[in-house]
């Protein structure tokens, strides 16, 4: 297998494996506080590998991540693109802040998200979330370190064993 | 001097390319979303991907019942133990209310033929399991492992040992949605059992708490009372209980009472679920019965002798269809 496909399948299955987590469920008291995986795993890939992202890229995923939810199509295809599009507008900055600035940085993009979902949901006639609607960015920004780290430790490992 | 002018000119045109097709996929997703919630698109594209969406929610499923698996096969004997006495015990219990319930129903049976009003008193009823998949924690909806292919359709009315749990509202081949009573989109009409009064309980979102409203203030409702299915609106079975009011205040307007209730059914903890077949008798006129008599090529030489074949079939009182119902319902 060459190291191009090798890098494919990685970034691949972390999309996956974003959107598996996305529905696995959690015990209720938790269930709030879960991360939203494939807005993490997208912003490591638009940060490493812009090449390979891109708007259309996340709309996709968006799309499929809709039709596994089943709330509403385009919903998170809306929120995924426009997270994409700023990632990659500021890239070159967050690339090389230290990690808590870029822990800083997801938050921000994660609490943008939550609004723009928020807007959504109310167009489409939801009542007004609790208090705990807030509290999925949160986490998410004390896991994106992990996420970061996994990914790349993977990916590092798979280079030095093709070299 | 190229060199920079080169290196930027493809940055700000990039940016300005990259704003141009963010608006556009931004345009697109409003453009499916308004679209999905005016006609329902996604069902239907649930619908044809489900060959690959269902073997995804079974995956995502799979850790969740590992766990389970793992904590059943760890629990220790006394635990099992108890847990058996305890099962005994309740079966017991609910035995002795059985047999209660029979004398009741034979009862019951007796005192309808009595009134001629034949009724159908069991229920036909499907047992199927939850797929344990997060659907949002801002809806209360759980995923159930029957579909279409096993003869689930919207509208089932879903419940389990205790109370109603909701109803389907989504159905795939294999899979299917429903809505529960708590979810801040469901209403479903009910009946204090105790003072007879009538009302409906919205779903307030959180998983334990379903809310009454719009109740008057000098209105008989009191902590502690059980409400159950009213049967109006002809979606729900009267009856089955829903749940029990645990607090009672006025609303926010101070115009009305609202009472809260702690749903029936044990929502959170179910694993397996009942699905009910036989809807409520509908709401509306019955039915038009299917004609009878002469094809309508013959219908009109034959005129004289015969009936018209609509009128003979469905009789303006509407009695016979009903009881046409119930039989084919009893015999199914």
């Amino acid at each position: 297998m060459s190291k191009q496909r090798a890098q494919f399948w990685i970034f691949a299955g972390s999309i996956i494996l974003s959107l598996l987590l996305m529905l696995m469920p959690l015990p209720q008291t938790l269930a709030p506080l879960k991360p939203y995986w494939p807005a993490l795993v997208l912003i490591y890939w638009s940060l490493e590998a812009p090449e390979r992202t891109g708007i259309g890229l996340a709309f996709l995923v968006g799309l499929g991540a809709d039709l596994l939810d089943g709330a509403l199509l385009g919903e998170q295809a809306l929120r995924l693109a426009a997270l994409t599009f700023i990632v990659l507008r500021f890239r070159a900055r967050l690339r090389f802040f230290p990690m808590w600035q870029q822990a800083l940085a997801v938050l921000v993009l994660l609490l943008n998200d939550r609004i723009l979902l928020l807007v959504v949901r109310l167009f489409a006639g939801d009542p007004r979330p609790g208090a705990s609607f807030w509290l999925a960015p949160f986490t998410g920004t004390i896991a994106w370190p992990f996420v970061f780290l996994l990914i790349d430790d993977v990916r590092a490992r798979l280079r030095a064993k093709e070299t | 001097m190229a060199l920079p002018h080169k290196e930027s000119s493809p940055i700000f045109a990039d940016a300005a390319a990259g704003t141009l097709r963010l608006m556009g996929y931004l345009a697109l997703a409003c453009a499916l979303m308004v679209l999905d919630h005016r006609n329902g698109w996604l069902h239907r594209a649930r619908y044809a991907a489900s060959v690959a969406i269902e073997p995804i929610y079974r995956a995502a499923a799979w850790p969740g019942e590992a766990v389970q698996n793992l904590r059943t096969a760890f629990t220790g004997h006394r635990d099992l133990v108890n847990e058996n006495q305890h099962l005994r015990e309740a079966l017991l219990l609910a035995q002795a209310r059985l047999n209660r319930m029979n004398a009741i129903a034979e009862q019951n049976t007796r005192l309808k033929q009595l009134l001629d009003t034949r009724r159908m008193l069991g229920m036909d009823v499907q047992l199927a399991r939850l797929i344990d998949v997060d659907l949002g924690p801002a809806r209360n909806r759980v995923m159930i492992d029957a579909g279409a292919k096993e003869g689930v359709h919207v509208g089932q009315v879903v419940i389990d040992a205790h109370g109603v749990m909701g109803q389907i509202v989504e159905v795939l081949p294999h899979t299917s949605v429903a809505l529960l009573i708590t979810d801040a989109n469901h209403s479903i009409p009910v009946v204090d059992e105790r003072s007879g009064l009538r009302g409906i309980a919205h779903g307030s979102g959180a998983p334990d708490r379903l809310i009454v409203s719009d109740i008057p203030l000098s209105a008989d409702v009191k902590v502690g009372d059980r409400i159950s299915t009213s049967g109006l609106g002809g979606r729900f079975p009267a009856g089955f209980p829903v749940g029990t009011i645990a607090k009672v205040g006025p609303d926010p307007s101070g115009m009305f009472a609202q009472a809260s209730a702690t749903p029936a059914a044990a929502l959170a903890r179910s694993g397996e679920v009942l699905l009910l077949r036989d809807q409520p008798e509908q709401v509306g006129p019955p039915k038009e019965a299917p004609l009878v008599g002469p094809p309508a090529t013959l219908a009109g030489s034959s005129n004289a002798t015969n009936p018209p074949p609509r009128e003979r079939a469905a009789p303006a009182g509407g009695g016979r269809p009903v009881a046409a119902q119930n039989d084919a319902v009893t015999q199914r």
